[in-house]
């Protein structure tokens, strides 16, 4: 059945891999498998952040434009990686446009779905808050380094 | 042979070519007399006669006994005037001085690499080592992490050593333009990904780059399991005689010129968390 089959797509990824096997039942409902082609857009910036989605395979590029700039990618993902943390807090818009950079298959969460069941089931929001927090504190480490510009003309 | 350490010898560039808008590399012979051995991590005291005299790693193959290899930076004056050596110009070289990266002692481990920046150009004569003597290693791994693609060093011989089956090669930028299709992001994140599929209590590690870059690699070197005795990085502090006599170079105790630029991890750990020494 397929969403049996999501259940256990969800149980091999990361993040998902310790929630319990109910939850991850429960966590099937709000998720369907994706697929985007290389170059397409996943998403934009201003976008309502409707979804969320768990990388199978491929690798994707997240970018930031404003005016007068070259648009800059700030961080690519791989496979294992989540993609998306805005449909987490209001206002549910994405703050960056997303890219595949090659072949890309995915799980998306729809992000209302998720919500309801967290809201209704908060064992499944304590779940949610335990694995997602670390995978977003690792990122947050990395962007504050990206931001001191280290390599400069700094080292011999 | 008795050659005054502070006394400069003659080497005349046989090559000098451009790396990057503000890097260039030199191939440099003895005027007179033989090319002095070095070990990979070690240093020189390049002269550029009538402007001065600053310390730059060896980045060569310290198997190839024919030139003398060195990756320079232009950041200032004396820099600026050896970056900027062509084919035929004659500079002043004292040296080698310092530590060495210990990686012939590491044979049957997993050796990973972490370079960020210009740091790759110490990291090469260790590289060139494993690379020359992979049998013996267990596993290579070399992390690297630039500002941009632009800033990629030794970008034809990357993608030579990532085409070996036997190597494993992860590239990072801080950030690119669209069209990069490789990685962006800060060097621990590859690093962690490759350390997350490891044994890291197999793992001898080499790091080199701006400081904070080593701290935080070292703390995923460190999360993953890798013995703090099996983790060395290279100091840089900005020196005069370069053989402990000036005190220039003092960190903590030690002298960098003497006692490093190769440190145990364990041996400095204590230093390197501190803001400035
Ligand atoms: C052991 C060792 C190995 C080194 N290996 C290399 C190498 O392989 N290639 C290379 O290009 N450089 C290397 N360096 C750094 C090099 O020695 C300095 O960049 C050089 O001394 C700068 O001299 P300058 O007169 O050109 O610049 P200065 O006029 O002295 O300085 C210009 C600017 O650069 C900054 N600066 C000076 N030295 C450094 C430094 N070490 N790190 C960061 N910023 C600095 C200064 O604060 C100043 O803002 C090494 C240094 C050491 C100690
Ligand atoms: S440079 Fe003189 S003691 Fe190190």
């Amino acid at each position: 059945m397929e969403i049996h089959g999501l259940g256990e797509t969800l149980a091999a990824h990361p993040v998902f891999k310790h929630f319990d096997k109910e939850t991850l039942d429960l966590l099937a409902g709000c998720a369907r498998n994706e697929h985007f082609r290389a170059g397409q857009a996943i998403y934009s910036e201003g976008d309502a952040a409707d979804k969320v989605f768990l990388i199978r395979e491929g690798d994707i590029a997240v970018e930031i434009s404003a005016p007068q700039h070259e648009p800059i990618i700030v961080e690519t993902l791989r496979a294992g990686d989540i993609l998306g943390w805005s449909w987490m807090v209001p206002p549910y818009k994405h703050m960056s446009d997303a890219r595949a950079l090659n072949d890309v298959r995915a799980i998306s969460l729809d992000a209302t779905c998720m919500r309801n069941k967290a809201e209704q089931t908060p064992a499944l929001g304590y779940q949610m808050f335990k694995h997602f927090v670390p995978h977003m504190a690792v990122r947050f480490r990395a962007l504050r380094m990206q931001l001191l510009d280290v390599y400069g003309t700094n080292k011999g | 042979m008795a050659q005054d350490p502070m006394l400069p010898r003659r080497y005349r560039v046989k090559r000098a070519w451009s790396e990057l808008s503000d890097v260039s590399t030199m191939e440099l012979e003895p005027i007179d007399g033989e090319a002095v051995p070095f070990a990979p991590g070690q240093f020189n005291m390049l002269y550029a006669f009538g402007v001065g005299e600053v310390a730059i790693s060896i980045s060569g193959d310290a198997a190839d006994t024919d030139k003398l290899v060195h990756t320079i930076r232009n950041v200032g004056a004396i820099s600026g005037a050896l970056a900027g050596v062509s084919d035929g110009d004659v500079i002043g070289v004292r040296g080698p001085f310092g530590s060495a990266w210990p990686v012939a002692q590491e044979t049957g481990r997993h050796i990973v690499f972490v370079a960020g920046g210009l740091g790759l150009a110490p990291l090469r004569p260790a590289i060139y080592h494993v690379l020359n003597n992979r049998e013996q290693y267990s596993g290579m791994t070399l992390v690297y992490g630039a500002r941009s693609p632009d800033d990629l060093l030794y970008a034809d011989e990357i993608k030579a050593w990532k085409s070996r089956f036997d190597t494993e090669v992860e590239i990072t930028v801080d950030h690119a333009a669209p069209g990069w299709t490789g990685q962006v992001g800060v060097v621990t994140v590859p690093l962690d990904r490759t350390l997350s599929g490891s044994n890291g209590a197999e793992v001898s590690a080499f790091v080199c780059g701006p400081e904070i870059m080593m701290r935080f690699s070292v703390m995923s070197l460190m999360a993953a399991g890798v013995p703090e005795d099996k983790v060395w990085i290279s100091m840089e502090r900005n020196m005069k005689c370069a053989i402990g006599f000036c005190g220039h170079c003092q960190f903590g105790g030690d002298f960098i010129c003497r006692d490093g630029p190769v440190f145990r991890h364990d041996q400095v750990s204590r230093l390197i968390a501190k803001k400035e020494i």
